[in-house]
């Protein structure tokens, strides 16, 4: 159906920034989340699918089609902005409607459309009001439904909820992941947040400075990360990464840290965070900081020493240089 | 006994401090005032007093109610001067505010020598008005001016240009469009600038073309700054007459005449100051009326961010 691929795509402005050579693939009817940090390209691999950024090389296939060269409306897709992009000037329906305006739809239909869409996206009573009467909730909510109107197979979303507080981004992620479900697109989501990567995703591509460092489902990001980066930007807290033997770092996930009675490495508690459920307790050891989760409430004192315990098959071994994972890691007791 | 004394006091230091406040407020005020209330309000509301009575010419000044202004309803001259006034205005208003769109639109692009393109359509405005009225003088000048040569060049005859009371006015709608463009350009690249790139994104994906993003999504968001420029040129067209002065001086009989300059004329060269007062009233009503519709009506009607 509407699978998105990417094959070997380079776009730099004068050499610097950009993407480098990547290629990935968006199965259909799928959620796949373009995660990283600030600067990492995640916009411009968006941009380059929807047609507003020309490849500098590579195609790209929508459906099986070959829109490289094609303008964005030409690819049949629809987008959320990061800003929302609503026009000011233009109520909350005709904002929703300005697509099927644009491309001359019926009233009638255009009207049963609106109907349907404003009421999935919970609008039906403020369609009279401008975009500056709205919270930015509501905005958000203007932007999905302009964008689930045309019913375009595939949707692209940059950072649509990084606008709004905790609790909010909270609801619309679940709110966006079941509507993409239901209607059945294939979505391609930007977000700088690892959690909303790993509760949303089908499949998370995770970007460092231009090129792909993983790509695959969140649990094989959290359990199995191809280098330390993955490591360290997945999860929360991320692992713990320490040195190891020369060429060599050691990776633990928090929850995989034990305080032990006996034969644990040394450590002196730094802090602890009380989280309700669990709290998190940092310890330093000799000069590095390891975190380590217990259940429930840690009455841990500042100071005081412990000792740290883990399993071998809890332990990811990454090459100190290339940050790569090693074959033989977690395998190895 | 004591928290009595105490809430008789509170009431009276804030009232104290409002006081202050209030003296504060109106002290930086005093100068705009002043200034305001001596060249402003006081010549108006004279003048509106002298437009009721008679011409003094050293004497005693005899009220005559509304004489003056029956006398001005008579004036051939007055309505040929309105009339003048209300053609210019229909020429150069919506023509300088569409080229000024059009240029703006223009060097709003990311184009080789934008700057340049943005100071020279700038550079009229700079210039003042006088200057241009002298430059443009050589154009129009029968025989020897620019205009004229490059006609010639072309084969046709001279022409005297600001003496024909048939293209006199054109000639000077032309050079006030020319003059006036520049400066409105300079609004409107200011208020494109304001527009979000996204929006044209994100009507590029939904598939409007430029043209139709640029009617129904540009030309609403720049409707404010477009109301504030119709409503500065419409005053500037009864303002600004200092090219009569250096070209034509209202001439030939009364072709190029406007509003402003035949109370010049009425005032300074005739002498007559009670009919000019009568005039220079009407012609405050005019301007005022302008104002007021921007401000009872349009600005309801037009969507602000
Ligand atoms: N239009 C542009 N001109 C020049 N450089 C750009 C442009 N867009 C993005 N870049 C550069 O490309 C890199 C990736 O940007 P972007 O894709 O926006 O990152 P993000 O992952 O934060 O969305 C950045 O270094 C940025 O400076
Ligand atoms: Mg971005």
């Amino acid at each position: 159906m509407s699978e998105i691929v990417v094959n070997a795509v380079s776009k730099t402005w004068g050499g610097v920034g950009g993407v480098d050579r990547i290629s990935f693939k968006a199965d259909a009817g799928t959620l796949l989340v373009l995660l990283g940090p600030s600067g990492c390209g995640k916009s411009t691999t968006l941009r380059l699918i929807a047609g507003l950024e020309e490849v500098d090389s590579g195609t790209i296939t929508i459906g099986g089609r070959d829109v490289t060269h094609l303008s964005p409306a030409q690819r049949n897709i629809s987008m959320v902005f990061q800003s929302y992009a609503l026009f000011p000037h233009l109520n909350v329906a005709e904002n929703i409607i300005f697509g099927l305006r644009v491309r001359g739809v019926g009233r009638a239909e255009r009207d049963t459309r609106l109907k349907k869409v404003a009421d999935i996206v919970g609008l039906s009573n403020l369609l009279e009001r401008k975009p500056s009467q709205l919270s930015g909730g509501q905005r958000q909510r203007v932007a999905l439904g302009r964008a689930i109107i045309a019913e375009a197979p595939v949707c692209l979303m940059d950072e649509p909820l990084s606008n709004l507080d905790a609790k909010l981004r909270h609801e619309m992620r679940t709110e966006i992941r079941s509507l993409q479900q239901r209607l059945g697109m294939t979505m391609v989501y930007v977000t700088h947040d690892q959690t909303e990567a790993m509760t949303m995703a089908d499949r998370v591509i995770l970007m460092r400075d231009g090129h792909i460092e993983q790509n695959g489902a969140p649990h094989e990001l959290y359990n199995e990360p191809a280098s330390d980066f993955t490591a360290r930007f997945i999860g929360t807290p991320p692992m713990n990464i320490i040195s190891w033997q020369d060429d060599a770092v050691l990776g633990v996930r928090p929850e995989h840290v034990a305080l032990v009675e006996s034969d644990g490495i040394p450590a002196t508690v730094k802090a602890v965070e009380y989280l309700g459920a669990d709290s998190i307790v940092l310890c330093d050891v000799k000069g590095e900081t390891v975190s380590v989760r217990q259940s429930g409430y840690c009455a841990l004192p500042t100071g005081s020493q412990v000792a740290l315990g883990w399993q071998n098959r809890h332990i990811h071994l990454f090459d100190r240089n290339s940050g790569k994972r090693r074959a033989d890691s977690a395998l190895n007791r | 006994m004591v928290s009595a004394v105490m809430s008789a006091a509170e009431p009276k230091a804030a009232r104290r401090r409002d006081w202050l406040t209030n003296v504060n407020a109106w002290l930086l005020l005093l100068p705009a005032i002043v200034l305001l209330a001596a060249f402003t309000h006081y010549p108006i509301l004279s003048t509106l007093y002298h437009s009721f009575f008679s011409l003094s010419r050293g004497g005693e000044a005899d009220f005559v109610g509304l004489e003056n202004y029956t006398y001005m309803l008579e004036d051939d001259v007055f309505w040929q001067v309105l009339r003048n006034n209300i053609v210019f205005a229909l020429a150069t208003v919506p023509t300088s505010i569409a080229l000024a769109l059009l240029m703006a639109v223009w060097v709003d692009k990311k184009i080789a020598g934008r700057s340049f393109l943005r100071l020279a359509f700038f550079t009229p405005t700079v210039l003042p008005m006088i200057a241009v009225a002298n430059i443009w003088l050589f154009f129009y000048t029968p025989d020897y001016g620019l205009l004229d040569q490059f006609l010639k060049g072309l084969g046709f005859s001279g022409h005297n240009w600001l003496g024909d009371p048939s293209t006199v006015m054109s000639c000077l709608a032309v050079m006030v469009v020319w003059k006036e463009a520049g400066f409105f350009m300079i609004f409107y690249l200011a208020a494109l600038q304001t527009i979000p790139p996204e929006l044209k994104e994100a009507a590029e994906v939904e598939g409007a073309g430029r043209w139709y993003f640029f009617r129904r999504v540009t030309l609403p968001l720049l409707m404010p700054t477009t109301l504030f420029i119709s409503i500065n040129a419409l005053i500037n067209s009864f303002k600004l007459v200092d090219q009569l002065v250096i070209m034509t001086k209202g001439g030939p009989n009364n072709a190029s005449s406007l509003l402003l300059y035949y109370i010049y004329e009425v005032a300074f060269t005739f002498q007559d100051t009670a009919f000019a007062a009568t005039l220079t009233v009407t012609l405050i009503t005019i301007l005022a009326g302008v104002a007021l519709t921007k401000f009872v009506y349009l600005d309801r009607r037009i969507h602000y961010q």
